[in-house]
């Protein structure tokens, strides 16, 4: 009734027949397994899938969050720049090293772009000289202190961004012809009981008598600027020997504190700028790269073990799931699967099960960062290659977690398999 | 005509204290489009020899030959490609998988074989048409009656073509009016030329195959008609 065809190849060209197992069958049989109870697939792949959110939204949040940071990063710090002469560390010949600071500090680097001002600045030796503001001698209080003296060249005004209570700040003029001027601090034009600069009143150091243009209100930085009195550079030169100045303060636009910073130096002191160090603010990279790093190292380390847990999770199961499918694994065997082939298959399956835990891994995280990000009004940043990179992840977990259930699989006898 | 299976001098010993040899030196020869019943109780040795013939298990003393290969020459390898292409086994217990459905099952014993995805669905098709079960191609097994499944196991024996059709109590979990619709598939196929081989310890299946071998305490003798060379 029925026609049969024979087989038409000849036996001996099935001598020694190498059965195959094409990748598309792989993959149905994968797929096939893994929908068969779409529950337990999910339960099994939970672990997987809260590891790789985790170590997604933790690599995404703390990008964010340094992003957020240095959108917030402070401007004011963000454009100071400071020069000091290297002291070499803890073990430094300090006094042996020349001091290359030139009081032009401010012309020369008014050349540089992005430089908005540069002052110089140098504390005083005053050998325990006291100030005094009038020559009297009051048997009753206190008239003479020791308060902290500062030579300063005229830019410094604007590079510490001061503002004045009354009277001026010194000028060039002052500067060149080394007047005997002096800008007060408020903290110390109330200790010298000056209020009122319109007088020029005269105020005592030692034995310099200096005449007071103006008192401070306010600097942004440098403050302790506010409780000294500060001396243009010409006049401390002349009366003071100072041979060059402690500190260049330099105020520069936002986003050139980088490159004033590695040009400073040479600008400066053309001819030895190794002695010069120059203080510039944490880059926005350096400051995200930090926040980054601390975030990092707990949520990577929780990440992880909750990806070795859900590793672990797709193991138990798969292994489980071994022996139930004991009688499948029989069959298969008996329709010519080499063991070769259900070691692959079982392995297969948990790789695309770890694949799917590491795509929805990710999408969740990235919910989270979205989420969080909405929360905060921040912007959400991450690598596009992480979400890329997670179900790669996860198909390795899976794999690995499926390595020792295949094997298991693979040792599994026809005979035992198919006798329930 | 030629010969598929060849036993010479096959025996089984199973390692133990004392060794159990659950198949004597035993000689037999099936032909092609013969349709033999080996024959005996529970304990008799006929499962050994059935995993003997299905290669699932190797002989401890003796040759074997399907289709003229000495499958002692065959390693896993060579031994589970035999499996695909030359035999096709039918069980007891039927052995589809649950979440498959009828035509699916089928296709599952083309996956492992050289050139089994070659118009794979079509030829699962038609070998369900063949068995009488071309209007339930998509049923899962769990809607089917155990006569239908035992249909679709059959179906899945034949769509690789086999050399040998080994059923191993292919009525065992059927009643007698599903049993004797089995029965009369086996006959149709054997008309249509294919080789059978069908274990059983029932007399009313035996007594449809061409021949009968008895075994009993690990010994094959010929019963009725036929002849054990």
């Amino acid at each position: 009734m029925i026609s049969i065809p024979k087989q038409s190849s000849p036996p001996q060209a099935l001598a020694k027949p190498r059965p195959v197992f094409s990748v598309r069958d792989l993959l149905n049989e994968a797929s096939a397994a893994l929908t068969a109870r779409p529950a337990r697939t999910l339960l099994t792949a939970l672990g997987t899938v809260l590891g790789v959110a985790a170590l997604v939204a933790t690599l995404g949040l703390a990008k964010t969050a340094g992003g957020q940071i240095v959108g917030r990063f402070n401007e004011l710090e963000a454009t100071r720049v400071e020069v000091k002469l290297d002291d070499g560390g803890f073990f430094g010949q300090q006094e042996s090293r020349p001091n290359p600071l030139p009081f032009d500090a401010g012309d020369r680097l008014s050349y540089l772009n992005g430089v908005k001002v540069a002052g110089t600045k140098t504390p005083l030796e005053l050998d325990g000289a006291l100030a005094r503001s009038v020559p009297v001698v009051d048997p009753l209080g206190q008239t003479e202190f020791q308060i902290p003296m500062v030579s300063a060249s005229p830019g410094l005004f604007d590079a510490v961004r001061g503002s004045l209570e009354t009277g001026r700040w010194f000028d060039d003029g002052h500067n060149e012809r080394s007047d005997a001027v002096a800008v007060l601090g408020p903290a110390a034009a109330a200790r010298l009981n000056i209020n009122r600069v319109d007088a020029q009143p005269a105020i005592f150091v030692g034995e310099h008598t200096l005449a007071v243009v103006g008192i401070l209100r306010e600097v942004e930085r440098e403050p302790d600027l506010l409780s000294a009195i500060i001396v243009p550079d010409g006049w401390a030169r002349a009366n003071l020997q100072l041979a060059a100045p402690a500190e260049v303060h330099i105020d520069v636009d936002v986003g050139a504190a980088q490159l004033i910073g590695s040009q400073a130096a040479l600008a400066l002191a053309p001819n030895s700028p190794e002695l010069l160090r120059v203080a510039v603010p944490l880059s926005a990279g350096s400051v995200r790269r930090s926040v980054e790093t601390d975030v990092n190292a707990l949520f990577l380390v929780l990440g992880g073990i909750s990806l070795l847990v859900g590793a672990i999770g797709i193991a138990n199961v798969t292994l489980v799931s071994v022996l139930e499918r004991t009688g499948e694994i029989g069959l298969r065997r008996a329709l010519g699967a080499t063991r070769r082939h259900i070691a692959t298959q079982f392995m297969f399956e948990s790789a695309v099960l770890g694949a799917l835990a590491g795509l929805i891994g990710a999408s969740l995280g990235v919910l989270v960062i979205v989420g969080v990000s909405a929360n905060r009004q921040w912007t959400p940043i991450l690598d596009e290659w992480i979400p890329l990179a997670a179900p790669f992840a996860g198909a390795i977990v899976g794999l690995i977690a499926g390595l020792y259930p295949a094997l298991k699989a693979a040792s599994i006898e026809p005979i035992a398999a198919l006798r329930s | 005509m030629s010969v598929v299976v060849r036993l010479d001098r096959v025996e089984r010993t199973f390692p133990g204290t004392p060794p159990v040899q659950a198949l004597k030196e035993s000689n037999l020869t099936i032909d092609e489009n013969d349709y033999v019943a080996i024959v005996g109780a529970s304990g008799s040795g006929k499962s050994t020899l059935l995993h003997l013939l299905g290669l699932l298990d190797r002989p401890t003393g003796g040759t074997y030959w399907l289709d003229g290969v000495d499958t002692a020459t065959l390693d896993d390898n060579g031994r589970a490609g035999m499996r695909a292409e030359r035999i096709g086994f039918v069980f007891q217990a039927f052995h589809l998988l649950g979440h498959r459905t009828a035509v699916e099952n089928v296709m599952l014993a083309e996956i492992h074989r050289r050139g089994g995805s070659v118009d794979r669905r079509k030829r699962a098709e038609a070998a369900l048409t063949r068995v009488g079960l071309g209007h339930r191609l998509n049923a899962y097994p769990t809607t089917l009656s155990g006569g239908e499944r035992q249909r679709v196991a059959v179906a899945r024996s034949l769509i690789g073509e086999p050399s040998l059709l080994l059923a191993d109590e292919p009525t065992g979990n059927l009643d007698s009016k599903t049993s004797e619709s089995i029965l009369e598939l086996f006959d149709s196929l054997h008309n249509s030329g294919l080789t059978l081989a069908v274990i059983t310890h029932d007399d009313d299946v035996s007594e449809r195959a061409q021949r009968r071998v008895r075994i009993h305490d690990g010994m094959l003798t010929p019963l009725g008609e036929g002849v054990v060379r």
